[in-house]
């Protein structure tokens, strides 16, 4: 056999290898195809079941009859209450200790210790937490059961995702940047505020939303905390407690007797909407934020 | 102040003095014994093959390696007759006074106007008047012959520059600070050759104002926009003398094999 006619020919040996390869590409294609089904499953249920039950008196007016008919807007409020006075909370803690950590700290053990207490956090389990702000905050502090007592637990549990998202924003400004900075005499906090801030601010805006769709929906730390089945009022101040969309799924699929079956569906799918249009906004501005950076 | 302290500056004289100059990052030393002088108004450039110490040399002379934590430093180095590494000296003043540019061009991600302000700003307690803000624009960006180039476009982003513009940008930035000293670490090595062309010709136009200190892996360029040289390899200095005399007669045979080309 020449050289010549099979140089550039497929082998039987590559035959085998490319069919290999398509078997291979295709399985992994279905296992990611796969990974579409529990959403849309989720999704088409929920819409299915709870879009029936929806409306703009389901969402402004309170709940009637024991919980079995009515709206669901005391829930609705005390859950922006509580994820905003989180945020308020975290925000300014987490964003500060992550400007210390990836700007100030040099590498010693200290710095490891906080680095291995962030990620700790982070994987503590959320009824922990919920134990936690119970000893902490309602009894230790005498927040009582509050929205501030609620509020300070989802904090201290959205910490590490705030901490982490805006030190990966910090250190993806490039560093060229701060010796830039260095070299023209800026001491550190000057060149902060002046160039690191300014440019990672849609890293950091992201911290923000993942802090806050995870506290919207977090069930177990508010439950011990601040969070009742019933409150006839919606909250005037941060010592009141009040009712929040998650427990009231809870309560509404299994501790209330005689709902009608589409209720439990209408506020899983509120709940949903408020996390979805809360990534959404922030998408958005993050886009906008993006858009203008160049270097 | 500043003024004066120029005024009072002596037209001659040594720009940068170095004496037993050591430096280990960590462990590993990357600067043995380094004495030099260099001379005010001209410029010296620091060549030898990469890992020599010059971009170290060059990154003790405003402080900026302290940046990096683990360094330490024995020996002195005076700058315009100031020991920088004295205890009473603030880094922070070295810094301004002493211009450095660096390898890609890193002009800050504001507006061209903003670059140039950027300095003053950062170094004073009062706002900056419009007008005396234009005018210190205007005078800094003409001084790199930036000007007619990008008046038009004051408020654009100077990342939008293109990079010739930009390693100029970043030499007219330091102006407004009146450094006496400008450190320049292989400013040409990220643009193309027309660039280089006009940013080493933007550099020999600077010389007398200021003295200059560059960095260069290029013998060429060493060789055409230099007054003086230095030869460093491994840490220490092998030869300083005139340009033209280390590229024609060199006295060390080190010397001579990296300018051929024997190493490096």
């Amino acid at each position: 056999m020449s050289a010549q006619d099979s140089t550039f020919l497929k082998t039987e040996h590559e035959e085998k290898s490319l069919r290999q390869q398509k078997l291979v590409r295709m399985f992994l294609m279905f296992m990611t195809a796969m990974l579409v089904l529990p959403v849309l499953g989720i999704l088409s249920v929920i819409v299915a079941r709870g879009a029936p039950g929806m409306s703009l008196e389901f969402l402004t007016e309170p709940p009637r009859a024991n919980m079995t008919a009515g709206g669901i807007s005391f829930a609705l409020i005390g859950t922006v209450w509580l994820t905003a006075v989180a945020l308020l909370l975290a925000l300014p803690l987490g964003v500060s200790a992550a400007i210390y950590l990836s700007e100030y700290a040099r590498d010693n053990w200290l710095t490891r210790l906080i680095n291995i207490a962030i990620v700790n956090l982070a994987g503590v389990p959320s009824i922990v937490h919920a134990l936690f702000g119970v000893g902490a905050f309602v009894h230790f502090l005498h927040f009582g059961k509050s929205i501030l007592a609620a509020s300070c637990t989802l904090a201290v549990m959205t910490l590490p995702v705030v901490i982490v998202a805006t030190r990966e924003s910090l250190q993806a400004v490039p560093q060229p940047f701060r010796e830039a900075c260095w070299s023209l005499g800026a001491t550190r906090w000057q060149t902060i505020w002046r160039v690191v801030l300014p440019n990672s601010g849609s890293g950091i805006l992201t911290g923000v939303i993942l802090c806050v769709s995870r506290a919207v929906g977090e069930t177990a730390p508010i439950m011990f905390t601040g969070a009742v089945l019933y409150a006839p009022f919606s909250p005037e101040g941060v010592f009141d407690q009040s009712m929040a969309l998650s427990t009231h799924l809870y309560n509404v699929s299994t501790q209330i007797p005689n709902v009608p079956p589409g209720l439990p569906f209408s506020v899983a799918l509120t709940l949903i909407g408020v996390v979805l249009a809360m990534n959404a906004t922030a998408i958005t501005f993050r886009m906008r934020l993006r858009g203008r950076k160049k270097w | 102040m500043d003024s004066a302290a120029s005024a009072a500056r002596p037209a001659t004289g040594l720009a940068i003095e170095a004496r037993g100059l050591n430096l280990w990052y960590g462990k590993f030393q990357a600067l043995r014994d380094v004495n030099l002088q260099i001379r005010r108004g001209i410029v010296t450039a620091l060549i030898g093959p990469s890992g020599c110490g010059k971009s170290t040399f060059l990154r003790s002379c405003n402080r900026i390696n302290e940046r990096l934590g683990y360094v330490s430093t024995t020996g002195t180095i005076q700058v315009l007759g100031h020991d920088i590494y004295g205890p009473d000296v603030s880094p922070i003043q070295v810094r301004r006074q002493i211009g450095m540019v660096f390898q890609r061009p890193n002009p800050l991600p504001l507006s061209i106007r903003d670059n140039i302000l950027f300095g003053m700003r950062i170094h004073r307690e009062e706002a900056l008047h419009r007008a005396e803000a234009d005018a210190i624009v205007e005078k800094s960006l003409r001084e790199v012959l930036l000007w007619d180039r990008v008046k038009d476009r004051l408020s654009k982003k100077a990342t939008t520059l293109s990079l010739e513009e930009q390693q100029k940008l970043c030499i007219a930035r330091l102006l407004p600070l009146r450094p006496e000293v400008l450190l320049m670490d292989e400013p040409c090595s990220a643009l193309d050759p027309e660039a280089t062309r006009a940013v080493e010709d933007l550099i020999w136009d600077l010389r007398g104002n200021y003295s200059i200190l560059i960095v260069t892996h290029n013998m060429a360029q060493a060789r055409r926009a230099s007054d003086e040289c230095v030869f460093m390899l491994l840490g220490r200095v092998i030869e300083h003398s005139r340009t033209e005399d280390m590229f024609v007669t060199p006295q060390k045979t080190e010397t001579a094999d990296y300018i051929e080309g024997r190493f490096g």
